[in-house]
């Protein structure tokens, strides 16, 4: 599936929450669901610092295909994490450099994203696309 | 101000009356009656001095100390004001001593850098504590940095307090200047500022204490704490951003030089040589924030009348009430629990990020502050990443506590 392709479906599944609880349920659970980065990408060259919380990222490519794996120390950012993942890993470089995510607005989660959040998430999906970037 | 008035027959304060002062706590949140739990990070303002603040610009508004014009002097007259208000709130012997400044962490600058400058040389000490805000610490800091003198830190205990013994022993002929909070931001520890002040006068060491939490709170009494430099911030006690108050004894801020250069601070400037202007100008360049000034002079008064006694006793009800009900909580530790405290609740939630819960919160409504509250040094030493911090104001209620409770609760049962 292409970014887009990941990006539409998401946008299908969360329609069907009625409400922020379910919303935030679910994104916990994902967060909660998120595999692993290996320990010892956890480290200070890894470590995307936000006032809030932390996320740690990891890239790795495969003939010009770009693996993520993250983490974080709160579970709703992980959550966020492990969405983006799962659109943008495993995508051909190029992609990624020029993706637009337009889903994190779509699906209501824009005020995570906000760079006021200071959750390190703005900086990571900059992070992300500049691994696409280099790796390209 | 007619509805902070105090019920004739009982002489007790109405504080559901006063509650509808604020404009802004009729707005919602995601949907939800706001639950305005902040109040440590900036007060809501009163339909009071926003008045203030706008009959100010629409009908006294021109530059102060300036013309000769008749509305020049009344915007003087309005500016001046507000200082005889503010000295006779923190019983200031004069109204000279009092500086206007942009907040708390201008006035801690102003000293660092104009104090510090002067009296600090290399191998000298500045003695502070742990539960310092940055803007208590990098100040100091950087004028260390640049004299080759050295930051002393006294440590606290489990509880949040100050270990007294060892800032006894951290106060030393080295130290040239001792700054301490009155109350802790992020615990609400009630610092023991008089027996500090005491131990350092005995030293002949000044003391410079930050009173941005505790201006809202308590009553300041300058003389009688006999306290060296006091600051803090209008924002924080009910005025309006932008604007705060340095008081220094005039002895100490005559001899210090002058913190920024430009109009108002001189008396006369010629190209080779400047002399300045006497206090508190020469310590107020440029065009100052009159309307801030206004407002803040608007918030003195309203505080007044209120009365310290029961803006206190209210708060103290709340912090009491608010601690009780979320010690039940299963999981839910506080951070901070000295004796003496102000309406102040860190806490955390076992297996939760403090954003997690403080973004659950937001969804119902509720606003905390949530990370290390510009302290990162204290939450070091407590080996958290941040905490959840609830803070009361004299405009919070019962029903707010409970909101939050209920709030947390449910935080615990989505994370968890």
């Amino acid at each position: 599936m292409t970014i887009n392709e990941i990006q539409d479906e998401i946008i299908e599944e969360f329609a069907f929450f009625d409400d922020w609880m379910e919303k935030y349920e679910y994104i916990i659970d994902l967060g909660k669901s998120l595999p692993l980065i290996d320990p010892k990408y956890k480290d200070e060259a890894h470590l995307i610092k936000g006032c809030q919380s932390q996320v740690w990222l990891h890239a790795a490519n495969e003939e010009k295909q770009v693996d993520f794996t993250a983490d974080s120390d709160a579970i709703i950012t992980k959550g966020i994490i492990a969405l983006l993942v799962r659109v943008l890993s495993g995508q051909p470089a190029e992609a990624v450099a020029h993706s637009d995510l337009y889903f994190i607005d779509k699906i209501g989660l824009k005020e995570h994203l906000s760079p006021t959040r200071s959750n390190g998430l703005v900086s990571m999906v900059k992070q992300m696309k500049m691994y696409g970037v280099a790796l390209a | 101000m007619a509805t902070a008035t105090k019920n004739k027959r009982t002489n007790k304060v109405d504080f559901d009356k006063i509650r509808k002062d604020f404009p802004l706590l009729k707005r919602e949140m995601n949907g939800k009656p706001i639950v305005f739990l902040d109040s440590a990070a900036s007060s809501q303002k009163p339909n009071y001095v926003l008045r203030a603040m706008d009959q100010y610009y629409k009908k006294l508004h021109a530059n102060v100390h300036r013309g000769v014009y008749q509305l020049s002097q009344e915007a003087t007259d309005a500016f001046e004001k507000s200082r005889r208000l503010v000295k006779e709130f923190i019983n200031a012997p004069s109204e000279k001593e009092c500086i206007f400044v942009r907040g708390t962490t201008e006035g801690i600058n102003l000293v660092a850098s104009s104090y510090g400058r002067k009296n600090l040389q290399a191998g000298d000490e500045v003695l502070i504590s742990t539960m310092e805000h940055h803007s208590n610490i990098v100040p100091w800091q950087m004028v260390c940095e640049e004299k080759g003198a050295h930051l002393k830190v006294v440590p606290i205990n489990e509880d949040g307090e100050m270990i007294m013994s060892e800032f006894d022993k951290l106060l030393t002929d080295k130290t040239k200047i001792v700054s301490i909070n009155h109350i802790s931001n992020a615990l609400g520890t009630i610092n023991p500022i008089r027996e500090v002040i005491a131990k350092a006068h005995a030293k002949g060491i000044p003391v410079m204490i930050d009173g941005a939490q505790a201006i809202p709170h308590l009553k300041v009494d300058v003389q009688e704490l006999d306290v060296d430099f006091y600051t803090f911030s209008g924002h924080k006690m009910c005025g309006p951003t932008g604007i705060g108050i340095l008081y220094g004894k005039a002895a100490l801020l005559n001899a210090m030089p002058p913190y920024h250069g430009g109009g108002e601070m001189i008396e006369t400037v010629t190209f080779e040589k400047t002399t300045y202007n006497t206090l508190p100008h020469k310590f107020e360049a440029g065009t100052p924030d009159i309307a801030g000034v206004v407002g803040l002079g608007a918030a003195v008064e309203y505080m007044q009348k209120i009365g310290h006694e029961a803006i206190a006793q209210h708060e103290h009800d709340l912090l009491k009430y608010g601690t009780a009900e979320l010690k039940k909580i299963d999981g839910l530790r506080i951070v901070g629990e000295a004796k003496e405290k102000a309406s102040v609740i860190s806490f955390l939630l076992e297996g939760s990020h403090p954003y997690d819960v403080g973004t659950i919160l937001d969804k119902l409504g509720i606003a905390v502050r949530t990370g290390h509250h510009c302290t990162q040094p204290l939450m070091a030493r407590f080996g958290i990443p941040g905490t959840v911090r609830a803070s009361f104001a004299f405009y919070n209620n019962k029903e707010d506590v409970d909101k939050l409770v209920e709030g947390v609760k449910r935080a615990a049962r989505m994370l968890g």
